[in-house]
């Protein structure tokens, strides 16, 4: 239990009254552990920014209760409670240089000068800003801003540290900077970090674990791999990374796709009637047309993206999945548009999704 | 070489840039400083019998600002009575500003703080009083406030006063038509510093720890503080040149300096008093400018 640093129990928030209303979150319950880098994902509109302002205390919860180390802090409001946050727009004090920002917490909590200048000093340091200590916010870039909303947010120490989707306005080499930089901050402070976004790479590069959200629920909490490899349900699947979806028909354990051939998927077992299997464009393999138990396909089109290779695949039944392969030098002969392909499932890839 | 190529043409862009602003030169000193320097000279000239100067130097209509002759025996004394009207004058101005900024700044907020639609219609009724007449305005007030007014009727049939409050021709009557009259011009420039006044602030205040009496104190009136400096100009400055109000509530005894000057022009026939009176008032108004701009931006914030 006292390895808990925020928990939402059975949340829901309710905008606007009768049929005009909107449920953001219905009925979410989550446990995110001391100093792990929780990530919630979602579409926007999900709810993931509802719950992080219900933990930071700016919104109530209609019903449900939120706990901050055990305790119920549900009805506390922001400036009551150890947890801070780093805006989507940063929200500097414009009046205020950096320092000033970064120690405006500090001296609302009513610390004394000398911790407030020595805390300030760290943190300048922490996030490799001293030099601009004494400068305007407006006369900072992009990125410093992001730093000095990220000190300020850290420098009371807080149990937990509330990031609303803070790298969206920044540029994506700046991006892939910041996540290598948070994470580094996060396990310098020890500080739990519950960290929105809709970006599903950003959250499986970063997080410890992650918590997929969809019309106000979560669809599925676990780690990055967890999620990528054995997603829930369908929206899951399709949210994070590509997915191709086939239709099938399962009994006794078997699966029978609609474009011929049986395969084994995991959670085959007790189902019976018609499913939707899931499998990775990484986890298909393009064999000679002839090969033994090959689902016949046609390739219709081809995409180089680089370091890998897109083919999308026709199958007999008219339905299109995407292979990926690691691109070569050259196009590999055999593989054009037009040509008869065999597709192969990797073992134990494929997998079959509730809705 | 290449810097008297370049001094060369930065002087031709400065000549030019005059020559495009002459038009306006022209109208600000036909308009803002020729009656002034007319002001400066009558300020310098005796006064005629029946109004008017009479072309002789003379510096007594700035000597008798401070300095009065005794109509019959010649004898010269200190005048605290034009003083006094500077004093008042001076005073109901400040208290005038802090009233409109402790109405106007709520008010802005009230504003700034709905949705556009809604906005744009409190906007207009904050501005709908400018549609009348200023006189008929304050005599409207005047109506509310007189001792058979609508505000004493209501109170003596409600039971709470005995005896019909005495408010017109006091400086609370000048007071309460001066706020009315110049609220809006405190309520604007503060709605427009609080309209750019990005909101999200609040929150990163609030999640810092700040109360909300902080978040005011710290966080909101710094920003906006431009606002309050053009709301607290444009309020101070025509209050303390007010005539129409403190001679219609004032009831022409209670002067403030614009009634005063007036007097000079009309029944006092002293035309270099009133010119010296309106320079002095000039100067004032411009010192004490100067010195709350300075005070203002001065107070710089102590980390």
């Amino acid at each position: 239990m006292s390895d808990i640093a925020v928990e939402a129990r059975k949340a829901c928030k309710q905008f606007g009254q009768g049929d005009a209303a909107v449920h953001a979150l219905n009925d979410v319950s989550v446990q995110i552990r001391k100093g792990e880098f929780f990530t919630l994902l979602g579409p926007s509109g999900c709810g993931k920014t509802t719950l992080l302002r219900m933990i930071a205390g700016f919104e109530t919860p209609t019903s449900g209760a939120i706990f901050l180390d055990g305790q119920d802090i549900t009805n506390l409001p922001p400036n009551k409670r150890l947890v801070n946050t780093v805006f989507q727009s940063y929200a500097l004090f414009p009046h205020l240089t950096v320092a000033q920002n970064i120690g405006f917490g500090l001296e609302m909590q009513g610390k004394p000068k000398a911790e407030v200048a020595a805390t300030t000093d760290r943190m300048l340091a922490l996030v490799r800003l001293e030099a601009m200590a004494g400068r305007k916010t407006s006369q900072l870039s992009g990125g410093q801003q992001q730093r000095v909303a990220l000190a300020r947010a850290l420098a009371p120490k807080p149990k937990v540290l509330l990031l609303d989707e803070p790298l969206s306005a920044l540029d994506l080499k700046l991006r892939k900077e910041m996540q290598i930089e948070l994470k580094r901050l996060q396990t310098e402070t020890g500080i739990t970090f519950i960290f929105v976004t809709h970006d599903q790479e950003e959250a499986l590069t970063m997080s410890d674990r992650i918590a997929v959200m969809s019309a106000g629920k979560i669809n599925q909490i676990g780690g990055p791999r967890d999620i990528y490899t054995r997603p829930a349900n369908r929206f899951v699947a399709s949210f994070i990374g590509e997915t191709n979806f086939l239709s099938a028909t399962a009994a006794g354990g078997k699966v029978t796709l609609s474009a011929g051939g049986t395969i084994d998927a995991a959670g085959a077992d007790g189902r019976n009637g018609a499913v939707t299997v899931a499998i990775r464009p990484e986890q298909l393999r393009m064999v000679a047309p002839q090969d033994d138990g090959a689902l016949a396909a046609t390739i219709r089109n081809l995409v180089y993206f680089g370091t890998d290779t897109h083919y999308y695949l026709a199958l007999a039944d008219g339905s299109e999945v995407v292979v990926r392969l690691q691109s070569q030098t050259a196009d590999v002969p055999g593989l054009e548009p037009g040509a008869k392909v065999g597709l192969r499932f990797v073992p134990g890839a494929a997998q079959i999704l509730g809705d | 070489m290449s810097m008297t190529l370049e001094d060369h043409s930065e002087k031709e862009t400065t000549r030019r840039n005059w020559l495009l602003s002459a038009p306006a030169l022209v109208i600000l000193i036909i308009a803002a400083a020729g009656p002034l320097l007319i002001m400066l000279v009558y300020s310098f000239l005796s006064p005629g019998d029946y109004g008017n100067v009479i072309w002789k130097f003379s510096t007594k209509g700035w000597v008798q600002i401070l300095v009065e002759r005794d109509i019959f025996d010649d004898t010269l004394s200190f005048a605290d009575a034009h003083l006094s009207i500077f004093w008042r004058s001076i005073k109901l101005s400040i208290i005038t500003t802090i009233l409109t900024f402790a109405v106007g700044f709520p008010t802005a907020w009230f504003i700034a703080t709905r949705d556009a639609k809604s906005r744009a219609i409190w906007l207009f009724l904050i501005t709908i009083p400018f549609w009348t007449n200023l006189l008929i305005r304050t005599f409207a007030i005047n109506q509310v406030i007189r001792n058979e007014g609508l505000l004493n009727t209501m109170l003596l049939n409600l039971g709470l006063i005995s005896a019909p409050l005495q408010i017109t021709y006091t400086d609370t009557a000048v007071l309460i038509g001066m706020v009315y009259v110049y609220l809006p011009l405190m309520v604007l420039p503060l709605y427009g510093a609080l309209d750019r006044f990005d909101m999200r602030l609040l929150e990163a205040a609030y999640d810092l720890y700040a109360s909300r009496w902080t978040t005011l104190r710290r966080v909101i009136m710094p920003i906006v503080k431009p606002g309050i400096v053009a709301g607290s100009i444009l309020v101070f400055i025509p209050c303390l040149g007010a005539y129409v109000t403190p001679r219609i509530l004032g009831g022409g005894k209670l002067m403030m300096i614009g009634n005063f000057i007036e007097l000079q022009f009309g029944q006092g026939r002293n035309w270099p008093l009133g010119a010296a009176l309106s320079i002095a008032l000039l100067v004032i108004v411009t010192v004490a400018l100067v010195f709350y701009v300075r005070a203002v931006n001065g107070e710089k914030t102590h980390g």
